[in-house]
């Protein structure tokens, strides 16, 4: 039998020894050989309505299930399109694979029509790329490439790929083996007396703090990290991405740190004798002013990218690696600790702020996002996978909504990308079938990707959407209001009837604005076997408490003006 | 404090390396004062010597940054290594009397320089050496009128019989296929 294919062929025959089985795409004239010879092979293509959503879409796929996401376009603006959601996956590590279509390589060079230099402009957003041309190539480039994203630090990685490459034959070389890159160093290992120095630091230390950050559940190690923090007893706070890595009810969990965490989980940093940094990068949402931070305490810092070491914050320990091996190798030298006294003075810190339960307070009337986010989450049990967009509304659902497995919340923490939530949660229900996915949105990044709707009708996709809708591009309100004596210059939003627009893609819309239709809607949205969009109205001038302003001290952080935590602005019952 | 660092990078002879090295020290803010290029005793690699300032932690993240980089084989920062270091540089100086033209040729038999070419006005001088040497000649060749300048930048190797072994990326197969029909169109998109 001759095994002749043609480069488009080869695109999918790859993919799918590879175990890909389902690819976000929009077709165009450079990539339509390999959308031809899809028909051909087993793969779910789900049709988006924007590029970016497609790699939002892969995005999702890869952080709700560990493996590589993988997103489909045409040349030129279809590549450029793609820009925002590679840039986005870069800087949050998730493995995604994006397959673009060329212009033929002898035209290369010639301002063809839809030509890009897709590799030269996605090179500083890509972990790497790729130029093929010839069909040779194709197989083990994509082999090579799935392998690149997934492996050390995962990240985006791009395919461009000639016409003349997708439609030429030949006779296709499969080695299903190790990929050979001689410069690529994905797994690194610190010296035994790095590891002796980093468990004397921990041993030795009265107010240790963990920092529990992405690479906790990139690695896989939830599961470690827990044990670590139970026999050490060290108390621990997780990032924004690192919500879900460590369980949040659990006793040693204090919440999460940085620009918009709890206090006492700051205070507790600035007054913590050791920090064991566990797969974090020490972002500056994360530090604040950095000549500050932490003065009091000893660093240890684990992680895959030696790169992130002394980066923002200089550390006495470095250890190289993937996070779950150096657990292993470093929990044998850690002595079962008893910090008992440490941890009572951060639950004098919490003190009073730690009562956050909002439901208890009486109705004034208005309904507000924490309102909201904890319903869902009473209501869901803490177990739906939540995909966020990006703004106040995103920083509530970290606050209120708490999370207990590792991949449940999916957010885009460091590029801060609106528009993300809705395409990623398509991305993340196809993942996870099985799984409740909910978004959480405000009313200024849905209307960004809005037009995925209609993939979710189109696809017969089920989740729910709760669009916060406070009629402002509320987090930049907010620093409009701190910084800028309230002048809200393009932060007031109109929006559409989002229950109504709902409806006309065929989905079924509802609209709340009083407290107690939160759970009878969220219910119904539940039972629903359609896509439910919630148009929550709430409180629009709230403001997310508390926050470090940028760049200013961890310690110094802006904190609700009344006692009470929720209604200050509601008091006119 | 910031001081001058040398790296040996073996960076695989693939097309667009040099672009994402570049890429890399400018998206890093890291100011490349000199970087050379060129093949090695390996066929498939390539050599670069990059001359950067930087402090020793900007260093160590810039090494951990190019071994980032998928075709970067090794990374090699010989500052603190004894190491031979040169520099090429051509200078084309202005002889407009005969007393200039004689003073210009002593000057560069005194520096070992050589003159590689003579027209009428002006002459032409090589040299090769450790930048100090090359500042040494260019500052007395100065007042003669300097009309053009260039250099290659730093190159270096480390003393003694050590090598670094760099194994390029191994081949892929290439099929025999006839050439692929020329349509001569420039492309179908829609
Ligand atoms: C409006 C807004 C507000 C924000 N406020 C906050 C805030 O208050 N608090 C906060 O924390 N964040 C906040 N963020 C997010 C912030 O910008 C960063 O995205 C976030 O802090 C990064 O978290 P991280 O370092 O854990 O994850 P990443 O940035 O994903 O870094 C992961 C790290 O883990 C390493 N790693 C990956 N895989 C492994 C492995 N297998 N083993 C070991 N290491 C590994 C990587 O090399 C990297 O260093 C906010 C973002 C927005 C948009
Ligand atoms: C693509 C993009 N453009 C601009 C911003 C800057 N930005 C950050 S938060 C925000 C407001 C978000 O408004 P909305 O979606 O209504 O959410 P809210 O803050 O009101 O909850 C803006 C404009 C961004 N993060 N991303
Ligand atoms: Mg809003």
């Amino acid at each position: 039998m001759s095994s002749m294919r043609t480069g488009a062929q080869i695109v999918w025959e790859a993919l799918v020894r590879e175990g890909v089985t389902t690819v976000f795409g929009y077709p165009g004239g450079a990539i339509l050989p390999a959308y031809d010879a899809m028909l051909e092979y087993p793969i779910r293509h789900v049709l988006v309505r924007h590029e970016q959503g497609a790699t939002h879409m892969a995005d999702g796929y890869a952080r709700a299930s560990g493996e590589v996401g993988v997103a489909i376009a045409t040349s030129g603006p279809g590549a450029t399109n793609m820009v925002t959601g590679i840039a986005t996956a870069m800087l949050d590590s998730s493995p995604i694979l994006c397959i673009t279509g060329q212009v033929g390589s002898k035209v290369i060079g010639t301002d063809a029509f839809q030509e890009t230099d897709v590799t030269g402009v996605t090179l500083p957003i890509t972990k790497h790329n790729y130029l093929v041309s010839d069909v040779d190539d194709v197989a083990p480039t994509i082999h090579e490439a799935l392998y690149v994203a997934r492996s050390g630090r995962p990240g985006p990685v791009l395919v461009d790929i000639t016409k003349d490459a997708q439609q030429a034959s030949t006779e296709m070389q499969w080695d299903p083996g190790a990929v050979k890159l001689p410069g690529y160093r994905p797994d690194l290992r610190a010296s035994d007396a790095e590891y002796r120095r980093a468990a004397e630091l921990i041993n030795g230390s009265k107010r240790p703090l963990i920092l529990a950050g992405h690479g906790v559940q990139l690695s896989g190690a939830s599961g470690e990290v827990r044990q670590f923090a139970e026999r050490a007893d060290m108390p621990v706070a997780m990032t924004l991405l690192g919500i879900g890595g460590f369980p949040a009810l659990h006793p040693l969990n204090l919440g999460m740190m940085g620009m918009h965490g709890e206090a006492w989980v700051n205070q507790a940093v600035q007054e913590a004798d050791l920090l064991l940094a566990l797969g974090m990068r020490f972002d500056d949402r994360v530090t604040g002013n950095v000549k500050t931070y932490a003065p009091n305490a000893r660093k240890v810092h684990i992680d895959i990218d030696p790169s992130e070491f002394n980066k923002n914050v200089k550390v006495d320990v470095a250890l190289a690696g993937d996070l779950r091996m150096v657990l292993e190798e470093l929990s044998p030298l850690i002595a079962a600790g008893d910090r008992k006294s440490w941890l009572a003075a951060i639950r004098e810190m919490k003190g009073e702020v730690a009562v956050r339960d909002i439901q208890n307070l009486p109705d004034s009337g208005h309904l507000y996002a924490a309102h909201v986010i904890h319903d869902i989450w009473r209501l869901t049990k803490g177990k739906a996978v939540v995909v966020t967009d990006v703004g106040q509304h995103q920083m509530w659902e970290a606050q209120y909504y708490h999370h207990e497995q590792p991949r449940s919340l999916i957010t885009s923490g460091g590029l801060g990308t609106m528009g993300f939530a809705l395409p990623a949660a398509i991305g993340a229900k196809l993942a996870q079938p099985d799984a409740e996915v909910w978004v959480v949105a405000g009313d200024g990044g849905f209307q960004m990707t809005m037009a995925e709707l209609a993939t979710i009708a189109q696809e017969k996709i089920k989740i729910n959407v709760a669009i916060i809708n406070n009629g402002y591009l509320g987090m930049v309100r907010q620093w409009q209001e701190f910084f800028y004596e309230r002048r809200y210059a393009a932060t007031p939003l109109l929006s559409p009837d989002f229950a109504k627009l709902a409806e006309c893609f065929g989905l079924t819309g509802m609209q709340v604005d009083k407290r107690q239709d939160v759970v009878p809607s969220v219910e119904r949205a539940r039972a629903d076997e359609r896509t439910v969009v919630i148009d929550f109205r709430v409180e629009q001038e709230d403001t997310v408490y508390p926050m470090v302003p940028a760049g200013a001290d961890l310690h110094n952080m802006i904190r609700r003006p009344s006692p009470n935590p929720i209604v200050e602005t509601a008091d006119d019952e | 404090m910031q001081t001058r660092h040398t790296f040996s990078v073996y960076v695989e002879d693939k097309p667009g390396v040099l672009n994402r090295i570049a890429s890399l020290f400018r998206r890093r803010a890291f100011n490349i004062e000199s970087l050379t290029v060129g093949h090695t005793e390996t066929p498939g690699v390539s050599r670069m010597t990059i001359l950067v300032n930087s402090d020793v932690q900007g260093a160590r993240r810039l090494e951990a940054n190019l071994y980032k980089l998928v075709n970067v084989l090794r990374v090699h920062d010989i500052t603190a290594e004894p190491a031979v270091y040169r520099e090429l540089v051509m200078i084309k100086v202005a002889t407009r009397t005969l007393e200039n033209r004689i003073h210009v040729l002593q000057l560069a038999e005194v520096f070992r320089a050589r003159v590689v070419d003579v027209a009428p006005d002006s002459v032409i001088v090589e040299t090769t050496g450790t930048e100090d040497k090359i500042e040494g000649l260019l500052e007395v060749l100065r007042p003669h009128g300097v009309l053009e300048l260039v250099r290659t930048g730093r190159v270096g190797m480390v003393r003694g019989p050590q090598s670094v072994m760099v194994e390029p990326a191994p081949q892929r197969p290439r099929s025999e296929r006839p050439a692929a029909a020329d349509d001569g169109s420039i492309s179908y998109s829609v």
